[in-house]
């Protein structure tokens, strides 16, 4: 994957130190992240939510993160996003990333193949956001108002915006939050499936352990303001949620998460 | 659960009782139909609906006309108001102040529109702008501007130039409003949904922000309409010599009331047909509105 063209996310104060160098650090991923995060501290009036986090993400690599709600995981995927720039430290992040925000966001004026194209550089083709939409299966809607839209088809149509962008790295902040139980199961199967033949790398910001463990190849949990758990999931894909190791993963990260499971 | 599935035995007597007097059998609940709208509705056709209204009122008036309650000395009859203004209309004089006051409320409200969403564009997307213009504009639309009409003489003479300044002045404030709400009742969500998706600071004023204001500007345009005529009223009463505001004028010396009366239906219909334009418009610009449209 071409993500060696690093943008990086403006830096407002401290930022020269980390940056010349990699303070001593040496990281084997170094050459090829599709995210490269060091020592990134975000606070709100004084209270460090992320706090001196190290973060990196292969390219093509599908990581989760967990943790409990204000644990900074959605400030971390708005940083990556370029979204929240009052930070200190290194931030890397391909030049062409895209999120997915938990709620659609569409524009409601705007039909939904012009909400696909929109923010493109130049005069995109209406074909090439037909292409996207296809791909999310959701071509017959092309030319609908986003108010006729179920949740599951605007979440889709939001991801079909995100991936008409080529994006290299896919951020996607809790975004089968908001949907009811059978339509969550199958836009899961379809950002795999999706991930799989993009092959970019994604980070997925989720509260759901089954989901994580689900479609991940690497589960963070977060808390205290840094990466305080990390794990890898080596199961066979696609995955089945009655393998005994799988139950035995998510039961590992509920408790790291501070929920007892029932034996 | 029914209770006539409990067992009986001597030590529950109650509950082979209950049993007994039939409770296992409940009395069905009387059903009501849930009628379809297509039903339900009626036939009439919306306009006709729309109509109704002021055709009864007009009834209204014919009949205390006719039966001698209003007399003709304060309040013509519908019937001889329809006279005099098929007169009016036969020797040319209402069609041509027509003319006239419909030309000076276009420019006027060509010139308020500009002023209004212009002011509204820079005080809303700039913070700057915000500190320069809001202050000034909240402190002077509380000043009455019919009360600006003699000064409004002084500088521009008694020509069309004080009466279009007067309607621009009056349709200025309301869109100003409307549409400064509008850019700032945005959704922030959106702005940066915009922004992740790399649109410039124009692409988000064009893409994001202007469409959101729109139902705002909107609103801002219905009472621009109502004020462009109010404006014109006062504007054309004083030192006119054309327009209906001046035929009027003439209709009082003359101790007319027919003729004025002429005049102020002319006027709700002027007020009427803008209220069409605009609500065609809004079905045009705002079809992807997901709001309540009433049953």
């Amino acid at each position: 994957m071409a993500t060696d063209v690093h943008g990086p996310v403006t830096l407002q104060k401290g930022a020269t130190a980390q940056q010349t160098t990699a303070t001593g650090r040496p990281h084997p991923t170094t050459r090829a992240s599709a995210v490269r995060v060091q020592g990134l501290t975000r606070s709100f009036d004084g209270r460090a939510v992320i706090d001196d986090l190290q973060l990196d993400v292969r390219p093509g690599e599908f990581v989760a993160l967990l943790g409990r709600s204000g644990c900074g995981k959605s400030t971390l995927l708005r940083i990556l996003a370029g979204l929240d720039r009052d930070i200190e430290g290194t931030v890397l992040v391909p030049r062409r990333k895209a999120v997915a925000f938990q709620a659609p966001r569409l524009m409601p004026w705007k039909k939904v193949w012009r909400n696909v194209l929109l923010g493109l550089p130049g005069k995109p083709e209406r074909a090439a956001a037909e292409q996207a939409l296809t791909e999310v299966g959701l071509t017959h809607r092309a030319n609908a108002w986003p108010k006729t839209l179920s949740g599951g088809e605007a979440q889709r149509a939001s991801l079909a915006r995100a991936l008409v962008r080529e994006p290299d790295l896919l951020l996607l902040d809790e975004p089968f939050g908001a949907l009811d139980a059978l339509t969550r199961i199958k836009a899961q199967r379809l950002v795999g499936e999706l991930w799989r033949r993009r092959g970019c790398a994604v980070l997925l910001v989720t509260h759901d352990v089954e989901e994580a463990v689900l479609l991940a190849d690497r589960v963070l949990v977060m808390d205290g303001g840094v990466i305080a758990y990390e794990t890898q999931v080596d199961l066979d894909r696609p995955r089945d949620i009655a393998d005994p190791r799988f139950a035995e993963l998510r039961a590992g990260l509920l408790e790291r998460l501070g929920v007892d499971t029932v034996a | 659960m029914s209770i006539s599935h409990a067992p009986p035995g001597p030590s529950e007597p109650d509950i082979s009782d209950i049993s007994k007097s039939g409770a296992a059998q409940p009395a069905p609940p009387d059903l009501v139909p849930i009628v379809p709208l297509s039903t339900r509705r009626t036939r009439v056709p919306r306009w006709l609906r729309r109509t109704s209204g002021p055709l009864l009122l007009l009834a209204l008036w014919q009949l205390l006309s006719s039966t001698g309650v209003l007399s003709p000395d304060i309040l013509a009859s519908p019937g001889t108001i329809a006279r005099v203004g098929g007169n009016l209309i036969a020797d040319g004089s209402l069609p041509n102040a027509m003319g006239v006051s419909l030309q000076r409320v276009a420019v006027g409200l060509l010139l308020g529109t500009l002023v209004g969403t212009g002011l509204a564009l820079v005080s809303g997307l700039f913070q700057i702008g915000e500190d320069l213009v809001d202050a000034s504009v909240q402190m002077l639309r509380t000043v009455p501007f019919v009360g600006l009409i003699p000064l409004f003489i002084i500088w521009f003479g008694i020509g069309e130039a004080p009466k279009i300044a007067i309607i621009t002045l009056g349709v200025s404030f309301p869109l100003y409003l409307n549409v400064y709400a509008g850019i700032r009742g945005v959704d922030s969500q959106l702005i940066e949904a915009g922004e992740s998706l790399g649109l410039s600071r124009w692409g988000l004023v064009r893409h994001v922000v202007l469409p959101g204001a729109l139902p705002g500007a909107m609103t801002g345009l219905r009472y621009s309409l109502g004020i462009a005529w109010l404006a014109l009223v006062f504007a054309e009463q004083i030192n006119a010599d054309a327009g209906i505001g001046f035929l009027m004028v003439q209709a009082r010396d003359f101790l007319r009331t027919d003729v004025i009366v002429v005049c102020l239906i002319v006027y709700a219909f002027l007020g009427l047909l803008a209220d069409f334009i605009v609500r065609s418009l809004e079905r045009l610009l705002l079809q992807w509105r997901p709001t309540f449209t009433g049953r």
